[in-house]
């Protein structure tokens, strides 16, 4: 008999994993004991931190592509398609595309995030983004343009993918006004929905500070209700209006709607056992990254982070073998403080982060390790 | 104390902070006026959380339930 297993999604998580499986089961798979298909609707890979430099003019959206297929040995049957139904009491997946179904013995969700910025009326027109492709480049084009006035970044949804980036860009843009001797023209303000400026109480304790000294105006409890793009004002829940000449928002995030049609979780968040990351709803599916509801960010280094526990787990049940690995929460994230220095954070379940003082080195760490994803992608590094 | 019937429950317990607040920020959005929101949460920190945001948004905090394991929070919106 074939185990089969199934991972949806060839993203971070994904597309780690399908790589962590080939070289874990290599042996299986030679025999033909186990079969691993990777499902992307796509067949190019996306490195979505490439995104956050798109609107400074340092980056191009194609650095943050590269086929699938070059990433994932040929062992893993790579399928591009677009799944339409999850059956997780018939273990079955079924396809848009094709209209074919699959049958899998163990199924692995990692979908991620999608935004809908129509959940704000005048978001979608009103606001630019750097949570996609097409808003990183639509903001470059008027970010590069922009030399005087008010420029808003409004964090509208929680959670959000990479929860240090809005942080990172109100950093980067003080910073390289000042380079260009804009800054005195240009009023930055910061708005987050509770009363801090970062979920995490740490994150926020050591950058607020920072903010102050560098003149970023903050504006807490402050959840978006609407914007107006003709009037070019963004209203609060809580009553507050601010003008904008630039707005750049962080869009509310979902997941995807099969999630909850398949009764795994609100949201499109799966929800799992935080540890094991197993589905509460259902048998032999686990989900990871973004797609799994255990309260980490949602980074690609979590992503990274679990798909290592969710192999060794798979590889233990295929083998008959409890599983024992267990995911402690560890997330790492660079997060810029400039354009030319950065800090770093390292954290978990039961320790708290505590940033590292900025430096130019962290910067360039941060860098180089945007270079070296490829390598993380492809289950190297 | 009178027994509150709450138009919806949003249940948080397990969630990290500020993910209780938030999962309660998200479904005021989404109610009418008038309607009574009870969160449930067993974070410590929605016990300073929900009462601080419910007055900058000007809504009201009802009660509070402090339960074995968790505390419940009735937020009418305004």
């Amino acid at each position: 008999m074939t185990d089969h297993v199934v991972i949806v999604g060839g993203g971070t998580g994904g597309t780690v994993l399908a790589n962590d499986l080939a070289d874990r089961l290599d042996k299986e798979l030679d025999a033909g004991d186990v079969r691993v298909t990777l499902v992307n609707d796509d067949p190019e890979h996306v490195y979505k931190p490439v995104w956050l430099y798109v609107p400074f003019g340092q980056r191009e959206p194609a650095d943050g592509r590269r086929p699938l297929a070059d990433l994932v040995p040929d062992v893993v049957d790579l399928r591009i398609d677009r799944v339409s139904a999850i059956d997780t009491d018939g273990k079955r997946l079924a396809f848009d595309d094709t209209g074919g179904e699959i049958a899998y013995d163990y199924l692995v969700l990692a979908t991620g995030s999608t935004l809908e910025p129509d959940r704000i009326p005048g978001l979608a027109d009103g606001a630019h983004d750097y949570y996609s492709e097409s808003g990183a480049t639509d903001l470059r084009d008027d970010l590069l343009a922009f030399t005087e006035g008010d420029l808003v970044l409004s964090v509208v949804g929680t959670a959000h993918m990479c929860p240090a980036a809005p942080l990172e860009f109100v950093f980067m843009a003080d910073d390289w006004f000042r380079e260009r001797g804009l800054r005195e023209d240009v009023d930055i303000t910061y708005t987050y929905p509770i009363q801090r400026v970062h979920g995490n109480p740490h994150i926020s304790q050591w950058a607020r500070p920072r903010m102050d000294e560098r003149d970023i105006q903050v504006e807490t409890f402050f959840n978006a209700e609407s914007v107006d793009p003709e009037a070019e004002t963004i209203t609060s829940m809580e009553g507050t209006e601010l003008d904008y000449d630039l707005l750049v928002a962080i869009p509310p995030h979902a997941g995807i709607d099969l999630i909850e049609e398949a009764g795994l979780g609100d949201d499109g968040w799966v929800d799992v056992d935080k540890h094991t990351l197993e589905a509460e709803a259902a048998s032999d599916v686990y989900a990871l990254g973004d797609t799994a509801e255990t309260g980490v960010p949602k980074a690609g280094s979590v992503a990274h982070y679990q798909a290592g526990v969710v192999g060794r787990r798979l590889a233990s049940e295929i083998r008959g073998r409890p599983a024992t690995a267990t995911y402690d929460g560890k997330t790492l994230c660079f997060l810029e403080t400039g354009m030319d220095e950065a800090s770093f954070v390292a954290f978990d379940y039961e320790n708290p982060p505590s940033p590292a003082p900025p430096s130019e080195k962290l910067h360039w760490s941060k860098l180089a390790y945007n270079e070296s994803y490829w390598l993380t992608a492809r289950g190297l590094l | 104390m009178p027994e509150i019937e709450p138009d919806e429950t949003v249940d948080a317990r397990g969630a990290a902070c500020p993910g209780p607040l938030m999962d309660l920020i998200g479904k005021i959005r989404s109610a009418d006026t008038g309607d009574v929101i009870r969160l449930l949460s067993d974070n410590d920190q929605s016990r300073t959380d929900v009462p601080e945001w419910a007055e900058e948004a000007g809504n009201e905090l009802l009660a509070v339930e402090e339960r074995d394991d968790h505390t419940a929070f009735y937020v009418q919106k305004a």
